[in-house]
């Protein structure tokens, strides 16, 4: 029986508790005598959600439960067979892998008992025949063990499914027992409600501890064989190829390179975005007239809501060479331009960024109290100078928390400077050769074949955890400087 | 005098000078103001134009391919030569079917099967994946061995770039992909009708292909939709229920403080990071499948659900108060007035910003590269947990290959994303236009 299977029998045994359970408040309620102050409590479909909460909820907690605990059982098991054999860490997890590959192996081909292949090889290659691949480092006693897992897996999953049936058919039986004239049911079913509520609203939180988690856990790994100071202060990015299995060859993981590509591309598509976007912003709010307005406005927010990718192949297919043809035209044939450049990176970055900072200071300029406009213009200020003068000094620090924002968005950003900025990591102030960025190396150590342990792919999370921590900082700053700005003029 | 003669002249000089106090100057920077905000405008508008045209100029020619209709004769000597194909299924898979197919080709055009070079070229013009597609008329009906039957070939990818001037054929003809026989070929089917540009459906319903004729976003499409329905089923509840839980029950203090910048800094946390959190959590730690959509899916509703929960929220607050006081004055309780009175009046602007959601999750690219989606994966997956690739990683991963013919297919394959975005966003934007209400 499958999973999929037990979570239906479990929702049809609260269905069937909750019509038993609505019926037999039915009858209550009709049966009460209302001259004797016998009202019912709730309604009868209170009462059928009472027991359908009864039936189901704690059957699927046990599951979960029993899932999580005779997994870890098991788990046990194959550490403590395996490392009673082999002795190397290393070696034993890697062990311990293949006994994973071959339970599933055998339980995906359906064999128990006798049908379970005597040795490593002939289960290797009944797997490989129904398209599953083990590793070939494996030796006869992981079948043995791997028959005797499969075993258990099975037997934990009947009684864990009797279990569950059983604790699903009690609930709804003690619900049904349970209802009563008087039965506060409405008040219990809102009470399940709202702690639905407030568990989904724990997500987000979640999220973040399990982003923060994630990424220290292997960060202290990767600082565990690398030296952070090596880290924060090397000038050289050159962290070689995993090999597989030894551990991966001595690196140098310098962050300076790379984050001084991040910030100089940023910093160039701050350039490029933050006075197109700034000025759009002031002329649709000051100066345009309604119906131009209504037409450039969504125009320009369709830049929004264009794909990341799509400006990255974009850069790649048409703006890098447009710039590199231009350059060579300009120089009289070698390109002083590459095609993947900070330029190139930042410029599309930067357009991508011009509605963002577009509606970002449109929020903030639009929250300068009106009386202060009025009355620069009635003391005779042109309209620029008002905006200059009086407008853009008074929504200053609103716009900085704006910049603040576009900013780590830059920083953030992958798919443009994947494709655009290029891949070597090397220090240089000129905008015309490529740079790289933190984001193209976390995707370039963590696509392909990846040895999970080694430095070479660890290093991806330090990246990572130093981002977050970056872009978190200057988002909550920005977040702090808004909010305190609106409260300014509220 | 002369001083109160003087005086009016003298005490109008500086009069007039007040009133022209650099008026000049300043409507001149006015002008000059207005000016940059145009200039910004016209520039924004540029590169929105420019992007624009340089992805469909450079992909519409995607949506169509060159194909090519010859009577094909399937031999009985290539296929099956001592006719073994009752007792060994095998034989009629591994036919030389390329072979079949050049000798198609080359009888169409009455090549002299001794001129190798003429019959190298006859044979470059169709496509590899004619193998697949002569096989597959095979097993469907192997009585069809010894007969002839009139079948569309795909051309393969550098003919079909010739066929549609995307070669430039002033290079030497050691220097490019296409020979002059090649294309004197080409042209001699042309003059016999049998070079046709049907619209191409290979380029939505094929899986990933080495060879651009073939290759098509057919699995991209199916993990796209696998991706969205889990992120629709798994963050429109939560996101729904935890803007209930914030905007209608929860009190003001350091827990739902904590909430709340929480929304806000996760709306704003790069996406790769969310890629690392999948890769670290979903699939090392619950060991789920790597390149699976169900992991997309997961890692993308995450990204929603901020999304999700501002715009349930700001739907949820646009309900007027009278509509709550007026459910609890006829005995509602405050579950009963949030679910029956509220959240169906809300339920307009919450679609709008789940549509709006979803559109942002389907064009997201740097976290699915870190959970493996970016995969060869040819056969479509049957379920979210078999391997798969979406639509946005497809592009990426054909900006890779060097074909011509790939650079039209990365274009072409950017219209098909832009459009599915386009029609997600008209429907909310009509959505809300059509059932929003103002109190």
């Amino acid at each position: 029986m499958s999973t999929g299977w037990l979570i239906a029998i479990v929702i049809g045994i609260g269905a069937v508790a909750y019509l038993m359970a609505a019926q037999k408040a039915r009858g209550l309620a009709a049966a009460a005598d209302r001259s004797k102050g016998e009202v019912p409590h709730s309604l009868p479909a209170y009462h059928g959600w009472f027991a359908f909460i009864l039936a189901t909820l704690p059957a699927i907690a046990l599951f979960l439960v029993w899932s999580f605990a005779t997994g870890f059982i098991v788990e046990g098991k194959i550490t403590a067979e395996v490392s009673s054999r082999i002795a190397d860490p290393a070696q034993a997890s890697l062990a311990v892998g293949i006994v994973h590959d071959a339970v599933r192996a055998l339980e995906a081909l359906g064999l128990t008992g006798d049908k379970v292949p005597p040795t490593f090889l002939a289960l290797r290659e009944a797997a490989s025949a129904a398209q599953f691949s083990i590793s070939e480092a494996g030796a006869d006693y992981m079948v043995t063990l791997a028959a005797e897992v499969s075993n258990d897996h099975a037997m934990y999953r009947i009684i864990g499914q009797i279990l569950v049936v059983l604790a699903s058919a009690g609930g709804a039986y003690f619900a049904y027992r349970q209802v009563r004239l008087r039965l506060r049911a409405r008040n219990k079913v809102e009470r399940v409600v709202l702690s639905t509520l407030v568990v989904a609203s724990t997500v987000a939180v979640l999220t973040t501890i399990g982003i923060v988690l994630s990424m220290l856990g292997e960060t202290i790994r990767f600082f565990s064989e690398v030296n952070p100071l090596g880290f924060f202060f090397g000038t050289v990015w050159d962290p070689r190829f995993a090999a597989a299995g030894s551990g991966g060859s001595e690196g140098q993981f310098g962050l300076i390179p790379l984050l001084a590509g991040t910030l100089y591309i940023a910093a160039v598509s701050m350039l490029f975005a933050v006075p197109i976007g700034l000025m759009s912003a002031i002329y649709m709010g000051e100066y345009a007239s309604p119906k131009v307005r209504s037409i450039v406005k969504p125009l320009l927010e369709l830049l929004a809501g264009i794909p990341t990718i799509v400006y990255g192949i974009f850069a790649l297919i048409t703006m890098g060479p447009f710039l590199r043809d231009l350059s060579a035209a300009l120089a009289g044939g070698t390109p002083f331009i590459q095609a993947q450049s900070v330029l190139t990176a930042g410029l599309v970055m930067g357009v991508m960024l011009i509605p963002l900072v577009s509606s970002l200071s449109d929020d903030v300029i639009t929250a300068v109290p009106r009386a202060m406009r009025d009355g620069s213009l009635a003391l005779g200020a042109t309209r620029s100078e008002t905006i200059r003068r009086v407008i853009l000094p008074a929504a200053l620090p609103g716009i900085v928390g704006a910049l603040l924002l576009t900013g780590s968005r830059a920083i953030g950003e992958t798919m443009i400077v994947v494709l655009a900025a290029g891949v070597a990591a090397k220090l240089t102030i000129n905008p015309l050769e490529a740079m790289t960025t933190i984001t193209v190396k976390i995707v370039s150590q963590l696509t392909g074949d990846l040895e999970f342990n080694s430095p070479q792919t660890l290093v991806a999370f330090a990246l990572g955890l130093t981002l977050f921590v970056v872009t978190l900082g200057m988002n909550i700053y920005a977040l702090y400087i808004v909010r305190k700005y609106r409260e300014q003029y509220e | 005098m002369t001083d109160s003669a003087l005086a009016p002249s003298a005490m109008a000089a500086p009069a007039a000078q007040r009133r022209d106090f650099g008026l000049k100057r300043r409507h001149a920077s006015e002008a000059r103001f207005r000016f940059y905000g145009i200039t910004a405008i016209v520039i924004g508008l540029a590169f929105l134009i420019i992007l624009f045209v340089s992805i469909i100029s450079k992909g519409y020619t995607a949506f169509v391919q060159t194909s090519i209709t010859v009577p094909v004769e399937f031999s009985e000597q290539i296929i099956d030569k001592n006719n073994e194909r009752a007792t060994d299924p095998l034989k009629l898979r591994a036919a030389n079917y390329p072979l079949v197919a050049r000798n198609a080709v080359a009888a169409f055009l009455g090549i002299d099967p001794t001129d190798k070079a003429a019959m190298k070229a006859a044979g470059d013009l169709v496509s590899d994946s004619s193998r697949v597609q002569l096989r597959e008329i095979v097993q469907a009906d192997p009585s069809i061995v010894g007969q002839t039957r009139t079948v569309t070939l795909l051309a393969s990818g550098d003919i079909d770039s010739a066929n549609k001037g995307q070669i430039d054929l002033s290079v030497a003809e050691a220097n490019r992909k296409v020979s002059d026989k090649q294309l004197e070929l080409l042209n001699q089917l042309k003059e016999k009708g049998a070079v046709s540009m049907p619209f191409n459906w290979g380029l939505l319903t094929f899986g990933a292909s080495s060879r651009p004729e073939s290759a098509g976003l057919g699995v991209a499409l199916i993990g796209s939709l696998f991706m969205m329905l889990v992120v629709l089923i798994v963050s429109l509840p939560i996101g729904v229920a935890a803007s209930i839980y914030l905007e209608e029950f929860a009190r003001k203090n350091r827990f739902t403080d904590l909430i709340e910048v929480n929304i806000n800094n996760l709306a704003a946390v790069p996406s790769i990071v969310f890629g690392l959190l999948g890769l670290a959590v979903f699939i090392n730690f619950f060991g789920m499948p790597r390149s699976a959509p169900i992991v997309g899916g997961l890692v993308l509703s995450l990204m929603t659900l901020p999304t999700i929960i501002i715009a349930t929220r700001a739907a949820l607050r646009s309900v007027p108060p009278s509509i709550r006081t007026a459910a609890l004055g006829v005995g509602a309780s405050k579950t009963q007035m949030v679910f029956d009175h509220v959240l169906p009046l809300a339920v307009p602007g919450i679609l709008t910003g789940t549509i709006i959601g979803l559109a942002r999750a389907l064009g997201e690219t740097a976290p699915l590269l870190l959970i493996g989606m970016v995969a060869f994966v040819a056969d479509m997956p049957q379920n979210p947990l078999q391997p798969a690739t979406a639509l946005p990683v497809q592009i990426f991963m054909w900006t890779n290959e060097a074909e011509r013919a790939f650079v039209e297919r990365t274009s072409g394959a950017i219209i098909v994303l832009l459009v599915f975005l386009a029609i997600m966003n008209i429907t909310a934007i009509v959505l809300r236009r059509r059932f929003e209400r103002r109190w």
